[in-house]
């Protein structure tokens, strides 16, 4: 436990202490506050709406921009800066487990991803105080997006944590991730455009339907059968990293 | 301490160590010597358990590095190859993070960073940021990260690789004091340093262990083959038929020197010393003897000759 608390507090120095880590806090603010002004242009003008403004917010574009940009940067210095930089090796021949470096790596990069969101809190708040509506700032809804936040960020993290493990490069590793993240991105486009229908393969297609559970996140909704999905497929990536860390031994 | 027995280490296609064995036995300072691309990193590596070997076996302090790596790498400090850090933390910083990393208590941590600190000298660039130090600081921060949580087995791998004079001279200072508490094992390419530090030698080329012994018994396996300088003021034709009548001459070689002087270089026959005879001749023929030097094969000697043709490929 103490080594992982050790691993964990340089990891989080690393983002905090080095001006990367300020540079994407202030892009994704860029971002997310471009998508609230294109919301609000939108919303101004038009008939009123029953749906909450995170809801609407989630769909604009900046939304999924971040997260399939941002996921990648944060997560390609991981292993691959360590590898070509020789780290790796003084890291590893402590009495380090491969699972304790994982592990730390991941919560840190998913603990700075948060970070990155809370700029966006002050938006709702902006809704808030010139609409007088206090239903803008809802906590079921704001929680259930920031636990939409929380679940595809640690997929989308743990996909570039991989990419990071299996490459000496950070740029391959970002491109690596940014290709899977896409991937994943262009499956839940898929599930939206084919109809459910009882077939097993449509079943399985609506499970990567991203946009639908977020749209449940946004609204509030927690679906125990998205939480599974997200959980165990950002395991199933951090046992796939866990097992190229490793496969320096077997190779 | 170090028991190596018929290490091999295959990479696609390329073997980087073929079939080693040797030990270290406990407090030694033994120096891994060799030219760049002998298999001395890789030996290291797979010594640390940061590598597995392909077949073989090695054990330190009495565990396998492959199925109790744990214990292993609780054992030893390791310094890689061009000693990596992280330039953004700073010195202290950085050795604390080490300490803690390698299971050290918050106090026992922060006593250990002070002492490691004192040892190589960083007491003054404690706050220092790593990228901004100098290449000698940055070698002892490195140094003192091995240190830190006092291992049986300290690793360095060319501890003194682009150091200035001074910097190497303190350095291999700090290394030899190492000597008894700790078991030391360097790599090095420059001879005279493990003429220096190590109380033994093993000489690596190609993958393979071409000797291994105590630098004096390696300069003693070359001793038979000294070499006799002579400078003699005397016609060359006079001096080649001396050398080829005296006993124990098994080769000369005769070249014109400065002002008249014949520069002649001689090999005794086994062992024999033609010091003297050299002495009697020249009084009897009335030549004037400038000079007269026995030269050893230093280690130097052995060393070109072992590893003789990797000479042009490397740097």
């Amino acid at each position: 436990m103490q080594i992982f608390g050790t691993l964990l507090r340089r990891e989080l120095a690393a983002f905090f202490l080095s001006i990367t880590g300020y540079v994407i806090i202030a892009s994704v603010t860029l971002l997310t506050s471009l998508g609230f002004v294109v919301l609000i242009a939108g919303l101004v003008g038009s008939d009123p709406t029953i749906a909450p403004v995170t809801e609407i917010f989630y769909s604009t574009f900046s939304f999924w921009l971040v997260v399939l940009l941002v996921a990648p940067v944060i997560t390609m210095r991981l292993f691959a800066l360590e590898k070509s930089s020789g780290t790796f090796e003084t890291l590893m021949t402590t009495q380090v487990g491969d699972l304790q470096v994982v592990a730390a790596k991941f919560t840190a990069a998913i603990i700075f991803y948060m970070v990155t969101w809370l700029p966006m809190l002050v938006c709702l708040f902006i809704v808030r105080h010139f609409t007088n509506q206090p239903g803008a700032l809802d906590a079921g809804t704001v929680g259930g997006m920031y636990l939409g936040i929380f679940l595809t960020g640690g997929l989308f993290l743990s996909l570039g944590c991989f990419a990071s493990a299996i490459s000496r490069s950070q740029m391959a590793a970002a491109m690596i991730s940014f290709v899977l993240g896409v991937s994943l991105f262009s499956l839940g486009y898929l599930a939206r455009q084919i109809p459910v229908t009882a077939q097993w393969q449509s079943r399985v297609l609506s499970y990567f339907s991203l946009f639908d559970q977020m749209d449940d996140f946004a609204r509030g909704v927690v679906d125990t059968r998205t939480v599974v999905f997200y959980a165990g497929a950002t395991f199933f990536f951090l046992f796939l990293t866990l097992r190229a860390v490793e496969s320096r031994r077997w190779k | 301490m170090i028991e190596v027995s018929n290490l091999t280490k295959r990479y696609a296609g390329r073997t980087a160590v073929s079939d080693i064995s040797f030990h270290v036995a406990r407090g030694e300072i033994v120096g891994l010597l060799g030219p760049n691309g002998a298999g001395k990193s890789t030996t290291m590596r797979i010594l640390s358990s940061y590598l597995p070997a392909t077949s073989g076996t090695v054990r330190v302090a009495g565990f396998d590095v492959f199925y109790d790596s744990v214990e292993v790498r609780r054992r030893i400090g390791f310094m890689p190859e061009n000693n990596p850090l992280y330039p953004e933390m700073r010195v202290r910083e950085y050795l604390k993070y080490r300490a803690r990393l390698k299971g050290l208590g918050w106090r026992r941590s922060r006593e250990r960073v002070d002492t490691v600190m004192e040892q190589c000298g960083l007491t003054d660039v404690g706050r220092r940021i790593i990228g901004q130090l100098s290449k000698g600081y940055r070698q002892r921060v490195g140094l003192a990260d091995a240190l830190v949580h006092e291992p049986e087995l300290i690793i360095l791998d060319e501890p003194t690789i682009g150091l200035d004079p001074n910097q190497i001279r303190s350095v291999r200072q700090l290394i030899k004091s190492l000597a008894g508490k700790h078991t030391v094992l360097i790599s090095t390419h420059i001879l005279p340093e493990a003429e220096m530090m190590c109380s033994r030698m093993v000489i690596m080329f190609d993958g393979k262990i071409l000797a291994a012994d105590t630098p004096e018994n390696l300069q003693k396996l070359m001793q038979g083959s000294s070499q006799i300088v002579a400078e003699i003021d005397a016609p060359p034709d006079d001096l080649r038929a001396a050398w080829a009548k005296m006993p124990g001459v098994e080769q000369f070689d005769v070249s014109a020197g400065a002002d008249n002087f014949q520069r002649c270089a001689l090999t005794p026959r086994d062992g024999h010393d033609l010091r003297l005879a050299i002495f009697v001749l020249a009084r009897e023929r009335g030549w004037t003897l400038r000079e007269l030097t026995r030269r050893r094969h230093s280690l130097e000697d052995i060393y070109v000759q072992v590893t003789k043709p990797n000479d042009e490929d490397e740097n």
